[in-house]
């Protein structure tokens, strides 16, 4: 295997992003028919996107806000990537993040802040990693595939929360089926007043860096990396791969479980069933526009927050569709798909068609990792 | 007691076909992707752009076949393109198909938006198609036989399908790329145009499943309305063992429990159905750990293939 050092070095060297913002270039361009169609001059429709996204600190408040849950979602999927592991589960772990902070703050209101809010937040945290754990633990054991079982835990989880909301943690006497609201002192501080932009901003700008930190400075993330890029020599180096994928969703389910919570904790103030609007699922598109790497995952979601929070603002003021900014996402997702695939195509093989050494350890290839299955069969027979 | 017979009543059986065909549809496109080895994780958009296609097709021309053929057609574009990306590409097929969720959603809300403005644009439908005789068999007649013509081609087609998957020389052909590609390669089938093909034909038939929602259930189209039918079709898949008529069985689950929780809240029943709906989900994690029975997804999914060449 390569030196990972070099693999890391690599990703955050400038090159690397060309393909984003050639991508994003590309998508731009090509979301410009549709503005067309519409009668409208898509170059306006971009300023005014924009404009409704930076012009001013309420608007930034407002796409730093958007950008949020993403951060979170982002940072659980690329860090199970790194390690070779696909989880698409970040929506359900997010669902159980928002209970456990729920259930905390709601049965503790009497609690002082200092206390209540880190119970919360931690508590919210084990209910995602626990989420995350469950289909870890079915890969490690019987050797499932992951990206079918977190999709089935994302429906338990949704369906379960439902009932809870509906049935024993309605808010007595409401109209609508969600939870009473969280007491005063289990709510994340407001960054910028007149805008609901919140702390867990700032949880996520940390974890960022814990993230970064952890997979390229400690040898736990050395570990997860290794059992990632090439399970059998991980193997023989003597890891354990089962702890390993056991650790990697545990850690994954809780930052995706810590989206949900800030979404509780910082904007929504009661659990309901409807407050993602697939988070989770932005956030495989977040890691993957950032390379799998926590730093372009910041850079990625900041991307999605600004598209968002200008959306609304692009339509009222022209017309234009508040839509128009998912096909830019899709596209610019589409595009560095497709150019990682050119790339991976293009570099020196050792053996023309096959995949070796040197095409695995591409650091464009943000996630080929994933593809292998960990070799915990043979010892499972 | 009484509270049963309120619940499963003629109609409710006759709902829960009519709300697992679109599931069914789609699942057994994908059977036929995930038996060559592709995992198709953007089932979901490709539905919603046939759904989206074949009310353009209809708006245009005013008939529901030509809306059919058009949702067929969108569908299978998105799969041209899945295919391309996760086959010739041979890019992560997880991360092509959450853009092409993405690129849906966002393409479909627009263009329906600039079409039809904010309206509710209604355009013409599929009629309900009794079929004579069996239409009159008491209890069995109202539930099977007065149904669109979707339904039954669905259902002819889930059948064909297991017929063609383990009955003949292209399903054999078909199941062995996606145990072992380089083997089957070896032994002469053309591997890739398989995938390709299979690929292809699980856009279509999201694009059948997805006309069925806007030309069957309704006659227009809502912003996101596969409202994640094609994640449920991927469970039903893999609760279905991989065959079509195990997915089809699978997604008349899938359908009775909507069609129960439907009811359920209708008619404002004491039953938690959210947890009834929670079933399925909770059966097919059982199967495929093996705590209830055994099942194994093709062992080349989701890997992309090389073909060797000097």
């Amino acid at each position: 295997m390569n030196d990972f050092r070099t693999r890391f070095t690599d990703a955050i060297r400038a090159q690397n992003f060309t393909l984003p913002l050639v991508s994003l270039a590309m998508a731009l361009i090509l979301s410009a028919v549709p503005i067309l169609i519409a009668g409208r001059n898509p170059i306006v429709a971009y300023y005014e996107m924009m404009a409704g996204a930076v012009g001013g600190p309420v608007r930034i408040g407002v796409s730093l806000t958007k950008a949020t849950p993403i951060l979170f979602t982002g940072l659980s999927v690329a860090l199970a990537f790194r390690s070779g592991l696909f989880n698409i589960g970040a929506e359900g772990q997010l669902y159980l993040g928002a209970l456990g902070a729920t259930l905390v703050a709601l049965g503790f209101p009497s609690m002082p802040q200092v206390l209540l809010l880190p119970a919360s937040i931690g508590v919210g945290f084990l209910f995602g990693a626990f989420w995350g754990v469950i289909p870890g633990y079915l890969k490690a054991r019987y050797q499932t595939n992951e990206i079918i079982t977190t999709i089935m835990m994302n429906y338990i989880a949704f369906w379960f929360i439902s009932y809870l909301v509906h049935g024993p943690l309605r808010e007595p006497n409401s109209m609508y089926s969600y939870t009473a609201e969280v007491p005063q002192s289990s709510r994340l501080p407001v960054l910028i007043p007149g805008t609901q932009l919140h702390a867990g901003f700032l949880i996520a700008l940390v974890l960022v860096v814990a993230t970064y930190i952890l997979l390229s400075k400690t040898a736990i993330g050395f570990r997860m990396r290794a059992t990632g890029a090439n399970p059998e020599a991980a193997h023989y180096a003597g890891m354990s791969i089962r702890k390993n994928i056991v650790l990697v969703m545990a850690l994954s389910g809780g930052l995706a479980g810590l989206a949900g919570v800030t979404e509780i904790l910082g904007i929504q103030y009661r659990l309901s069933d409807f407050f993602s609007s697939g988070f989770g699922y932005d956030g495989v598109a977040v890691a993957l526009l950032g390379n799998s790497n926590p730093w372009g995952v910041l850079l990625a979601s900041l991307f999605f927050g600004l598209l968002r929070g200008g959306a609304s603002s692009m339509q009222r003021r022209i017309g234009v569709p508040a839509a128009t900014v998912l096909i830019i996402q899709g596209l610019a997702v589409f595009f560095v798909v497709i150019g990682v695939g050119f790339r991976s195509r293009r570099p020196t093989r050792v053996l023309p068609g096959r995949r070796t050494a040197g095409v695995d350890a591409d650091p464009d290839r943000a996630v080929p990792d994933a593809e292998k299955e960990p070799d915990v069969a043979e010892d499972g027979r | 007691m009484e509270l049963l017979t309120q619940l499963f009543g003629v109609s409710l059986f006759a709902a829960a076909i009519r709300l697992s065909i679109p599931i069914i549809a789609a699942a057994v496109g994908e059977v036929f992707a995930e038996r060559a080895g592709i995992l198709n994780i953007g089932i979901e958009g490709m539905m919603l752009m046939g759904a989206f296609g074949a009310v353009i097709g209809s708006y245009y021309s005013g008939s529901p076949w030509v809306g059919l053929l058009s949702g067929m057609l969108f569908g299978a574009i998105l799969g041209l393109i899945h295919a391309y990306a996760a086959i010739t590409l041979r890019i992560n097929q997880v991360v092509s198909g959450i853009a092409i969720n993405l690129f849906a959603l966002g393409a479909t809300t627009t263009m329906a938006r600039i079409l039809f403005h904010e309206q509710r644009t209604q355009v013409a439908s599929f009629d309900e198609l009794a079929i004579p005789v069996c239409k009159g068999i008491p209890v069995l007649g109202p539930v099977l036989c007065e149904h669109a013509f979707l339904v039954y081609l669905v259902v002819a087609i889930a059948f064909l399908s297991q017929y063609i998957l383990f009955r003949t020389t292209l399903g054999l052909r078909i199941r062995a790329i996606g145990e072992y590609p380089k083997a089957a390669d070896s032994a002469g089938i053309r591997v890739l145009f398989i995938k390709y093909a299979c690929t292809v034909f699980g856009g279509v038939m999201a694009g059948i499943a997805g006309s069925f929602l806007s030309l069957v259930q309704l006659n227009l189209f809502v912003d996101n309305m596969s409202a994640g039918k094609g994640w449920i079709a991927l469970t039903a898949v893999v609760f279905g063992r991989w065959s079509p008529v195990g997915a089809m069985l699978g997604g008349l689950l899938f359908g009775m429990v909507e069609a129960i929780g439907l009811r359920v809240q209708a008619l404002g029943l004491p039953i938690p159905h959210e947890l009834l709906l929670m079933l399925p989900y909770l059966a097919t994690l059982l199967v495929f750990t093996g705590v209830v029975g055994r099942t194994r997804a093709p062992a080349s999914l989701g890997k992309p293939y090389a073909k060797e060449t000097l």
